[in-house]
């Protein structure tokens, strides 16, 4: 079976829904949150790599090549608010990021 | 790309080089002059700010730089000087604040220019590309000033919120990026209209567009996509606060602006449905939801999810008059707000405890009549009352909306309108006829004077509004 480009869609698409939804029901830990993120990001990746391809143009490669770049920075600064958090909370669950009710 | 065309580059960005350039000069000078330099940074930080809001004004012209990643044009350099200006008032304001607000570090300042920055870049951002790096920029910078109050758990928390919402907002704006560069295999915003022209759209397009829609509005706090408002602004420092409130807006605005007039103007038909949806459900929530607030800086936050809501019916007319009317309420927007949280920065007991509950201003009219007298005006203003500039912005943007036959919207949009004044005449009336539960302390020079002249705006709108229109339509003019 030759490997086109709805394949490459599709494992995006799921690694997109699957980072969104742990984000979402996900109820014990944020660092979780933190790994769904990156899933998301890496589901982007997958589309413009798969399309610079399939298109036969370089700029959705250029385009990963930064993504992965901001991708490491947010991280940086996500798991260092979570650090002065934990600090102040004593605890990263989910459930305890409680104090404003929304 | 020839040195000639680098060094036109160069020239049509000179104002964000001088806050690159700026934002790492004063880190140097932070690191080097020790934990004990805020104040002196906040002023040159000031400074550089302001510098490059004159090289803006006088020296910027019109062109294309880098290949067409960024764009310099009467709209840009209009919304510019709104996020500049709204960054400037935010750290004056902060300057005397900052001790009490836990946020006193030389790190404040340079991450607000950074931020900026981002802003001006987000603006001027004419291809996916760059439009993604710079709104990554401005983010991370304003992750870190939520949490900059880093003992506080309700700051921390703040942060913590605004993080993991905004990351999840650039994850969607970014898979709707790849889709629309999927297919229409360009990322120049001229180059999509262009291949929508020619190609019609595609499923797998509009996919796209809605998801950069739904990331977007994240960022100015639309409704279905507001929840971190309310908590953000609870938690952040109020000076962070009242940052946040108004120049991110700003330059979210004009992003959001330049993207689905110039890349998607061919599938307005799409967008526009998406638009209208969002605004109405914006300023209904916007009304209803702040009804019960008690914090004021809660209902701030739910004002200000509504006066997103009233500016993107001025987007859904898709028209010269509706970008005319979104760029006015922007900058009426702005000056009401940052009036606002000029005077709940005021709000401060003279054993200088900071309160900000709504009912803390009961019988301000006695303890302070000026500045009652001026939340008044800014509270009228805000509910839309005439002759008040905020009367004016919404008159412009309902106006585009039935000229471009939105009659349901706009009607929608009136009576949404109506319910939102019942809680600003309720801070009135508490100022106005409540008995004084104590007295605030003098508030400090810098918050008189921003509020005082906020208040002066909104008040002398009627006589200034002429030639501030005629700008406001050169701006527009600019797409059309």
């Amino acid at each position: 079976m030759e490997i086109g480009i709805s394949h490459y869609l599709t494992v995006s698409a799921i690694l997109f829904t699957l980072g969104v939804f742990g984000i979402f029901l996900n109820r014990k830990n944020v660092i979780v949150i933190l790994m769904s993120v990156e899933l998301i990001l890496l589901a982007v990746n997958i589309n413009m790599v798969a399309f610079s391809a399939f298109l036969n143009d370089i700029t959705g490669q250029v385009f990963a090549l930064f993504i992965l770049t901001v991708a490491a920075a947010e991280a940086a600064i996500g798991l260092a608010i979570l650090v002065v958090f934990y600090r102040n909370r004593g605890s990263i669950a989910v459930e305890d990021v409680n104090m404003m009710k929304g | 790309m020839t040195a000639e065309t680098i060094l036109a580059s160069l020239h049509l960005s000179t104002p964000e080089l001088i806050l690159a350039v700026g934002a790492l000069a004063l880190l140097m000078i932070g690191v080097f002059a020790g934990e004990k330099s805020s104040g002196m940074v906040t002023g040159l930080a000031v400074g550089v700010l302001v510098v490059a809001g004159a090289w803006l004004v006088l020296m910027t012209g019109d062109g294309v730089a880098y290949n067409g990643a960024f764009m310099s044009d009467p709209f840009a350099r209009f919304m510019k000087g709104l996020a500049l200006i709204g960054s400037v008032v935010a750290l004056v304001m902060s300057a005397g604040q900052a001790r009490s607000a836990g946020i006193d570090r030389f790190e404040y300042p340079v991450l607000i220019v950074l931020s900026t920055l981002g802003m001006l870049l987000m603006i001027s951002a004419n291809d996916l590309m760059s439009l993604y790096i710079a709104l990554e920029l401005q983010s991370l910078a304003l992750y870190v000033v939520a949490a900059m109050n880093r003992d506080n758990l309700r700051s921390t928390e703040a942060g913590l919120k605004y993080f993991v919402l905004g990351a999840l907002s650039s994850g969607m704006l970014l898979y709707g990026m790849s889709l629309v560069y999927g297919f229409t295999g360009h990322t120049g915003f001229q180059e999509i209209a262009t291949a929508l022209t020619a190609d019609g759209r595609s499923l797998g397009l509009v996919f796209g567009l809605v998801f950069i829609l739904a990331g977007i509005a994240f960022k100015i706090s639309a409704v279905p996509f507001h929840m971190w408002t309310p908590d953000v602004y609870e938690g952040a420092p109020t000076p962070v606060t009242a940052f946040f409130a108004a120049a991110p807006k700003v330059a979210a605005m004009a992003m959001l602006v330049r993207i689905v007039i110039t890349a998607f103007e061919p599938i307005i038909n799409d967008w526009q449905q998406i638009i209208v949806f969002i605004a109405i459900a914006s300023m209904l929530l916007g009304s209803f939801a702040a009804i019960g607030q008690n914090n004021i800086k809660r209902l701030m936050a739910y004002s200000s999810i509504g006066h997103m809501g009233y500016a993107l019916v001025g987007l859904a007319a898709g028209s010269i008059a509706g970008v005319r009317g979104v760029v006015l309420y922007m900058l009426i927007y702005m000056v009401m707000t940052l009036g606002t949280f000029a005077c709940i920065m005021a709000m401060r007991r003279k054993e200088g405890a900071q309160v900000e509950e709504v009912n803390d201003l009961a019988g301000l009219s006695q303890t302070n009549p000026f500045m009652a007298t001026v939340l008044t005006i800014l509270m009228f203003s805000l509910a839309g009352i005439p002759p008040l500039a905020g009367f004016f912005a919404k008159y412009f943007v309902f106006i585009a909306a039935i000229e471009a036959d939105l009659y349901a919207l706009s009607i929608i949009g009136v009576l949404a309108s109506v319910v939102g004044a019942y809680y600003y005449l309720r801070v009135i009336k508490l100022m106005w006829f409540d008995e004084p539960k104590g007295e605030f302390a003098r508030p400090a020079g810098e918050l008189r004077l921003v509020y005082g002249l906020s208040g002066l705006f909104v008040l002398g709108y009627v006589l200034i509004g002429g030639p501030i229109g005629t700008a406001a339509e050169v701006a527009a003019r600019t797409f059309f």
